[in-house]
């Protein structure tokens, strides 16, 4: 089944506020191998200009994938999981999350696309404070494959 | 390594390459971290059974690789405001101590405003281009920062 061209435009409700932690930000760095005392060091950040710890730039995946999975699992949707690979991901930052910020993501269906066989769906992501401060816009393209 | 300055990075200037190894031990850190718990990317029955060579890593991790290829130039994980790839190919992690290797390459690009660089990324794995089209624009000190600081990695 190929994906609903209805859902063009949609954008989603707001997430439920998601805290930055600096535990969280410590462990994403070490899973990618980020190795800045700027992600780990409260006094590090704070000397080189940051309120607290900050995340390296695609911890924003954590937040918006999550996002992104809860509208991509609407039935009506039609998206097929299995055969979903990533085809794009971008981040554009407007400053760097840091520990102690609380934001919510919210997304929108910019674009479904057949692609041969296959379809494309881009998503686009705004990362906010809950004070409404933009912080990051992830953009992902999912493609799935033809059955 | 101390990190280069706005003026230094000319367009044409090479970041150091780099390699890293990415294990089966790597991609269920990666996964715990990230919350992707995608079964292609540890089960190498459900993997085969889609049509892949083999369990492969996330594409996030692949672009998290590229990033901190950045990141460590530059000296500063806050330094980059756009970053983006496209995915060109799966990097294929065997079950053994070694895992896959991915070869990082990047050169600067442009000059932009407010002491902003534009960087365009390689990354390949097993002679295949991993990521194509990746493009990180990242914000350089005014002056070249001292080696030794605390960005140094250990």
């Amino acid at each position: 089944m190929a994906i609903n061209p209805d859902y063009i435009g949609r954008t989603f409700e707001p997430s439920e506020p998601y805290e930055v932690s600096r535990v969280k930000i410590a462990e994403f760095a070490d899973a990618v191998g980020e190795p800045s005392a700027l992600c780990r060091d409260r006094a590090a950040a704070q000397a080189a200009g940051y309120p607290d710890v900050i995340a390296p730039p695609t911890f924003v995946i954590v937040i918006s994938m999550a996002s992104t999975a809860k509208l991509t699992t609407d039935p009506a949707l039609g998206v097929n999981y299995a055969m979903v690979v990533h085809g794009e991901q971008s981040f554009t930052h407007a400053r760097p999350l840091h520990a102690g910020d609380v934001v919510t993501s919210q997304s929108t269906i910019e674009s479904i696309r057949p692609l041969g066989s296959m379809t494309t769906m881009t998503t686009v992501t705004e990362i906010r404070t809950v004070d409404g401060e933009h912080v990051c816009t992830a953009r992902s393209t999912l493609v799935e494959r033809g059955a | 390594m101390a990190s280069p300055s706005y003026d230094q990075a000319e367009p044409g200037t090479e970041l150091p390459p780099r390699q890293y190894q990415v294990t089966r031990r790597d991609l269920v850190r990666y996964a715990g971290a990230s919350g992707d718990f995608n079964v292609i990317h540890w089960n190498e029955r459900v993997a085969k059974s889609v049509g892949l060579p083999d369990v492969i890593a996330h594409g996030m991790l692949t672009m998290a690789l590229a990033g901190r290829f950045v990141t460590e130039w530059a000296g500063d994980p806050g330094a980059v405001t756009e970053f983006g790839v496209r995915f060109s190919a799966p990097v294929v992690v065997p079950d053994d101590d070694k895992g896959a290797t991915v070869e990082v390459t990047g050169t600067v690009t442009e000059r932009l405003d407010g002491h902003r660089v534009a960087v365009d990324v390689t990354a390949r794995s097993d002679g295949a281009k991993v990521l194509t089209r990746a493009r990180a624009v990242v914000r350089l000190p005014a002056v070249p920062s001292q080696g030794g600081d605390p960005l140094e990695p250990p």
